[in-house]
């Protein structure tokens, strides 16, 4: 019997990780991945779930949970899986005894990311089995058949979701008996040949990953995830992911391939479906992963001039592609409204905690090296206070490299708490055993902020809501041996200046903790409101340069030249940050 | 039944994910097959943001198409703007006729829109108009702009109000559903 309801492929993970009664799952926040563990933690009472510190260490809590026989569960974006790629490529070595299920939510088109990484080469580099989910559906479905493979032939499987389907929300069927699954914990064995990979060890286990693939390969052949849907046989479409809607809304007529355990690829069967049409084409998301093994096979396929293989696909691109191969469609005639239209980009909150320490560093003249965090809206207008972003705990390390290389003037490391518990703790301990002098400042608002508030082991509470030790911040650089260790408001902006300007400046490295809770989780967005005396206000332009949304252009003066500032009492959040900038003394707390 | 393109379009924090979610249920207790899909993350708070609603017996690319928008429900008169290359040549426009300064704009960084009123009249000689703030003022709480806009936006769905009306007994609280389901009301009198 049915039971339908409306999910996001995210979570269509978490409801199959219930019913596939996985015991464990272990992540770190990233979008487009977020939702998977937050919709986990609504079936904790079967599924032992966290937010682990980061994913490295989430691998490695879901691997040692397969080792002792649970199913197990971990997800990460796509540059999450970069962090744990260290335990993926040898637990591929040593084979799953519960099931252990990785997902990997990638991010065509860099819709909230700093690249464009396609992880199927990661399931194939890993030789792991790789499922392609297109909908919710085949998510529900597909995780359930990842934890069976995955204790079938003792490899860790991946899920690859992207961003249009992590998501989308789509009809699953998750059936009207729906609850969690009754699997064991399978028995505990020690054995060390098999999960102690010492060279003499390893190379058995390589020949033996090697063995899998190969058997993988024939069990893909026949998996009802990978099928044939005949159509006209003129054209023949290899496609899958997401890419499959594409092509059916597309090329509704033609004859697919829909590949849905995509790796290892399924030989025999993709010759039948090339045999069975006249031309062969691919249409997939991102690095052509499918194409190039065709390609490999001997096969030929339709060439063309259409890019595909960069950025999100989407139905307007394969029509552009209909048109070029087939001329039998044209684009919509679409109106594009006026380019000047002004734009509305993301923008730090009217009293954010961050903003205060930016106006700082870019009054003090610092080069900041920045980091992965809503704090990297610190580098645009009107504050410009950011030099670098490059990936999580990457601060530390590039402002000592610039150190290093004989960078003149005043350079801090600028992260925030949960990515300094994530990977700023190793940076801050290179640059004390190194003599560094680096100053680092960690953005003390005690939530994971950009994925949308998740804890951290600095907010005092786990994913499940339970209460957990609060880690100081400060006490971990003492702890390694840092002396200069500062404590500051992040919204008292002249002892900001000052400590920040003292430690830069000192020939030792520090760290400045800035302390201020996120407004919006701490529901802290109504606080007070402040308001600009407009007979005091003489259109400075000081205010302005916080780039606090609730600052407003207020009356003109010298001919439209200058504006006196508003205060949009709608969105103030009574931060208090204003008045401390303001050498006329016209802005005034009024609730 | 053919599928129904429906783009939802606004600045994050009024209420359109919510909006775009109570559509898609209501489809889905038709029977519908459904779509939802969004954007979110990178702190949406201000920004632009955009939901895409897809039903119909069989529904396959959660993407809409260019041009290809049956009905565009923007809740900024900005907005009803910039996401005009979505509108299907005989597709709808339903507007709330608000306003929201965009930061830029605020900030000094870029010009404000000449003549938005006379741009949109160009643009959609057929715009269909709603002050989703002033009716959700005169319940006394204008979180309900969305509800609203929701109630107007069901005028021009197949769907019946029975069927909407369950879909935001699922979806919204129950200390807050009366409130709501009124908006709804007073959004689609406000159309009919």
């Amino acid at each position: 019997m049915s039971h339908k309801v409306l999910l996001s492929a995210n979570e269509a993970v978490a409801w199959a990780a219930c019913k596939a009664g996985c015991h464990v799952a272990s992540a770190y926040p990233g979008t487009p991945s977020t939702e998977i563990l937050e919709n986990i933690a609504k079936f904790k009472d079967t599924i032992n779930c966290e937010w682990a510190v980061n994913e490295k260490v989430a691998m490695e809590v879901a691997v040692g949970a397969s080792i002792a026989g649970a199913r197990a569960l971990t997800a990460m974006k796509h540059v999450g899986l970069n962090v744990a790629m260290d335990p993926l490529m040898t637990y591929t070595y040593v084979g799953t005894n519960g099931g252990l299920v990785i997902v990997s939510a990638d991010d065509p088109g860099m819709h909230s990311s700093q690249n464009e990484q396609d992880n199927r080469n990661i399931a194939k580099f890993a030789r792991a089995p790789l499922f392609e989910p297109a909908d919710s559906q085949e998510a529900f479905d597909m995780v359930q058949a990842a934890f069976e493979v995955s204790e079938q032939f003792h490899a860790p499987c991946f899920i690859r979701l992207t961003t249009r389907t992590s998501h989308t929300s789509t009809v699953v069927d998750v059936g009207d008996d729906f609850g969690p699954g009754n699997t064991p914990v399978k028995p505990y064995v020690k054995d060390i040949s098999r999960t102690i990979p010492v060279p003499m060890f390893a190379r058995g286990q390589r020949l033996k990953a090697q063995e899998r693939t190969a058997a993988l390969r024939t069990f893909a052949e026949t998996s009802p995830f990978n099928r044939i849907e005949p159509g006209d046989r003129r054209l023949g479409i290899v496609t899958s992911g997401v890419c499959y809607q594409y092509v059916k809304e597309v090329f509704p007529e033609f004859s697919v391939l829909k590949l849905g355990l995509s790796n290892p690829l399924p030989f025999e069967l993709i010759r039948k479906f090339a045999e069975s049409v006249d031309k062969l084409l691919v249409v997939e998301e991102l690095d052509p992963f499918l194409e190039e093994q065709l390609l490999a096979m001997g096969l030929e396929l339709v060439r063309h001039e259409t890019e595909l293989n960069m950025l999100e696909m989407n139905p307007t691109r394969l029509i552009a592609l209909r048109k070029e191969l087939l001329g039998d469609v044209e684009l919509p005639a679409v109106k594009r409204a006026d380019a000047g239209l002004p734009t509305r980009p993301p923008v730090l909150c009217a009293g954010c905690s961050h903003r205060g320490v930016f106006y700082t560093l870019a009054k003090l003249g610092a080069t900041v090296t920045g980091d992965i965090g809503c704090y990297t809206l610190g580098a645009f207008p009107p504050l410009n206070a950011m030099d670098t972003t490059i990936c999580m705990g990457a601060s530390i390390g590039n402002a000592f490299g610039m150190e290093k290389a004989g960078h003149k003037g005043r350079i801090a490391a600028v992260l925030g708490d949960s990515t300094f518990f994530h990977s700023g703790m190793t940076g801050i301990l290179n640059v004390l055993y190194n003599g560094g002098k680096v100053t680092t400042v960690v953005l003390d608002n005690r939530i994971t902020g950009m994925t949308g508030h998740q804890d951290n082991p600095g907010s005092g509470k786990t994913l499940t809501g339970d209460p957990a030790p609060v880690t100081d911040i400060a006490e971990v650089a003492r702890g390694m041996g840092y002396k200069r260790v500062e404590k500051v408001s992040a919204y008292d902006l002249p002892k900001l200046e000052a400590v920040l300007k003292e430690a830069m400046d000192s020939d030792e490295p520090a760290v400045v903790i800035a302390g201020g809770p996120c407004r919006i989780a701490a529901k802290l967005t109504r606080a007070g409101t402040y308001a600009v005396d407009t007979e005091k206000c003489k259109a400075c332009g000081a205010c302005f340069k916080l780039g606090c949304p609730a600052i407003v252009r207020g009356e003109a003066v010298a001919d439209g030249k200058r504006f006196k500032s508003s205060i949009d009492p709608n969105q103030c959040a009574g931060c208090g940050l204003c008045p401390q900038v303001c050498k006329f003394d016209a802005i005034k707390k009024i609730r | 039944m053919k599928t129904m393109n429906v783009s939802l379009v606004g600045v994050g924090g009024q209420g359109i994910l919510l909006t775009s979610d109570i559509l898609a249920k209501t489809a889905t207790l038709a029977g519908c097959d459904v779509k939802k899909s969004e954007i979110h993350g990178m702190a949406q708070r201000g920004g632009s943001v955009i939901s895409q609603v897809r039903f119909g017996d069989k529904v396959y690319s959660p993407i809409i198409p260019d041009g290809t928008s049956d009905l565009l429900v923007s809740f900024d008169r900005l907005e009803t703007l910039r996401w005009r290359h979505l509108l299907a040549p005989n597709g709808k426009v339903l507007m709330n006729d608000t306003y929201i300064t965009p930061i830029t704009v605020s900030s000094g960084q870029q010009p404000e829109v000449e003549d938005l009123s006379g741009k949109l009249a160009a643009e959609y000689p057929d715009l269909l108009k709603i002050d989703a703030m002033q009716l959700a003022e005169s319940l006394g709480n204008t979180r309900t702009m969305n509800m609203v806009i929701a109630g107007a936006l069901s005028s021009l769905t197949p769907f019946g109000t029975e069927l909407w009306q369950e879909a935001m007994r699922q979806r919204i609280p129950a200390k807050l559903i009366d409130l709501n389901l009124k908006a709804f009301d007073l959004g689609r009198q406000a159309v009919l």
